[in-house]
């Protein structure tokens, strides 16, 4: 059985914000099933009593003294910026013209 | 002046420092070797030739004025293209960051520079680091100096085959699954990856944020531990870096030098053999124990049966972390944006921009990594792998009560040839199962050219506990001195 159809797979990469193509879906679609069903032998692990390691090295509350410090030069930001005006950075429309 | 190449870094120091050499002969002289060897090799991604002779007539100033150098100024190095460069492009080797000149140095390039370190270039990888033989770089593979067929490893493998090419002595590479050590292993020189939080991770273009680390490649494994030590220690920038001293790595690497291992335990990992293993690197590595024993190492062999799922986990795991990390690759702020028409909503915008922007694998990743974070998936999926962290913890722990250090092959095959195994992800993934369990448990790791298998170069792999780096040098040291002659001096002539 597998573990992942074509419409999850394109599902899954909308919520990533991925445009793929037919093309890609088809391939994607047969190589996750491939990759999940490769993994999947983690779930035969005894582990119902085991904590998660998030980090490797346990820290806890690492802190930093709150001293103002200096930021990144503006004009030099916004000039690695896609599309800069008028000292912003200017992204395409987020709401319809209708609304 | 082309003797300048073939020269370790501590050598190269010497030579600057006491004035019988200028940083700018010995920068030029690799460049030169850039020059006239990286159009087969595809190492480099970008190469700042005037940038690095600027920094080492600094260099050369400095020591006219009579100041007293720090260890490695003068030697140039190569760092690997994830690293941020303050005005130096810096791609990921994805299409998606192509052109970003960041603003800012990373701390360890700001370490490097203040070490007097030469910055030759930055180096081709895999993009954003995901893969294991650079041939997911949007600027395509790099090659292999011992044989132009094969891959130098990956993700790294721009660094790897720079340092085996005698490009550049030194390069930094980052490890996130063995991205450091697979490659070394592959092109026989030394790469170290340190304890995780031994080395800052502040600008670093971040793939799997509890796993990524940066690291040293040498041609020795004492220039390996000098430049070790100067990119470690703590850095308030980075908020999973150890405030802790920094491990002797230098001294240790001298003291293993004298091949005398008297008092040290050494086990054998016995999970990290058998199917899928070359025979050819099996006998290389058995040979290899067999001369640790006679340098007075106790070998024992060690079970660590948690290890067979560390592949699992951390492609679970990994590509969870960088379905999250690289959200940040959304149109606005920097890289690529495609589609603006003034029209097009932002979103359309920005799924258009990742579908052009990104690789077959980095999508992949993204995908899987979406599909293990989801609602109803999270449990079986992150939740589990996570878990399965903590038993390849335990199983170092128990295997470190009684062991001062782990050995296993660095990479269970030699070098591959570029072409068959890119179209099959779980055959590339598999490449990784030597390397994985170190990462998931954070502890320190370094792969020592230990002989030949074909004609190519096969790596030993020390792992030790958190921060006890230091041992990974010492016995990797007896190693390199236990061999007749340097593994990459029998390289053929590129």
């Amino acid at each position: 059985m597998s573990t992942i159809t074509r419409d999850e797979v394109a599902h899954l990469a909308h919520l990533a914000r991925l445009a793929v193509t037919d093309d890609e879906l088809d391939t994607f679609a047969v190589q996750l099933d491939v990759i999940l069903s490769s993994v999947a032998s983690i779930a035969d692990v005894a582990a119902n009593d085991i904590l998660p390691t998030t980090h490797a090295v346990p820290l806890t509350n690492v802190l930093r003294a709150d001293e103002p410090g200096p930021s990144l030069n503006r004009d030099t930001v916004l000039l690695a910026a896609p599309a800069a005006e008028g000292g912003r950075f200017r992204v395409p429309r987020i709401l319809d013209t209708e609304e | 002046m082309t003797e300048f190449i073939k020269l370790p870094a501590a050598e190269l120091a010497g030579l600057v420092a006491d004035g019988t050499a200028s940083a700018r002969d010995i920068t030029q002289a690799h460049l030169d070797r850039i020059t006239s060897t990286d159009e087969r090799l595809n190492a480099f991604v970008t190469v700042d030739a005037e940038g690095a002779l600027a920094t080492a007539d600094a260099v050369d100033a400095r020591r006219a004025a009579g100041e007293q150098l720090p260890a490695l100024a003068g030697v140039p190095i190569a760092v690997k293209d994830i690293v941020v460069t303050n005005g130096i492009e810096t791609t990921a080797a994805s299409k998606i960051l192509r052109g970003w000149i960041p603003p800012y140095d990373a701390t360890i390039v700001t370490k490097l520079r203040a070490a007097g370190l030469v910055p030759l270039g930055k180096t081709n990888l895999d993009e954003f680091a995901m893969g294991s033989s650079t041939e997911n770089s949007a600027f395509g593979p790099s090659h292999n100096p011992w044989d132009l067929a094969r891959t130098p490893g990956g993700s790294s493998g721009g660094s790897s085959a720079a340092v085996a090419a005698y490009q550049a002595p030194l390069a930094i590479g980052t490890d996130t699954g063995g991205s450091i050590r697979q490659p070394a292993s592959l092109t026989g020189i030394v790469g170290h990856k340190p304890t995780y939080g031994g080395v800052s991770r502040s600008g670093l273009v971040a793939y799997a944020s509890s796993l990524d680390q940066a690291g040293p490649f040498g041609r020795t494994v004492l220039d390996t531990a000098l430049l070790h030590e100067v990119i470690a220690g703590h850095d308030p920038a980075d908020s999973t870096s150890l405030d802790a001293p920094v491990p002797a790595v230098a001294d240790a690497a001298r003291v293993g030098a004298n091949g005398d291992l008297t008092g040290m335990t050494i086990g054998v990992v016995s999970n990290l053999s058998g199917e899928g293993y070359e025979p050819g690197v099996v006998s290389v590595i058995a040979a290899t124990v067999a001369q640790l024993e006679q340098m007075g190492a106790k070998v024992v062999e060690c079970a660590c049966p948690h290890f067979d799922y560390a592949l699992a986990a951390y492609y679970l795991i990994a590509p969870s972390e960088c379905s999250s990390n690289l959200a940040r690759f959304d149109a606005m702020r920097y890289g690529l944006r495609v589609g603006d028409d003034r029209q097009a909503s932002l979103e359309a915008v920005m799924a258009g921009t990742r579908d052009a922007g990104f690789g077959a694998e980095v999508k992949r990743r993204i995908i899987i990594g979406t599909y293990a974070l989801s609602a109803g998936y999270y449990d079986a999926y992150y939740g589990q792998a996570q878990k399965v962290r903590t038993l390849i913890s335990r199983d170092f722990a128990t295997a470190f009560s009684g062991c001062d250090v782990l050995v296993s092959p660095t990479s269970p095959i030699v070098a591959f040839e570029l072409g068959p195994r890119a179209e099959d992800p779980m055959a590339m993934y598999a490449v990784d199962l030597c390397t994985l369990p170190a990462s998931l448990a954070g502890v320190p790791a370094i792969s020592v050219p230990c002989g030949l298998s074909g004609g190519l170069p096969v790596g030993l792999q020390i792992m030790a506990p958190v921060l006890a780096d230091d041992r990974c040098y010492r016995v990797a040291a007896a190693v390199e001195a236990s061999l007749n002659s340097p593994v990459l001096a029998t390289a053929p002539q590129l």
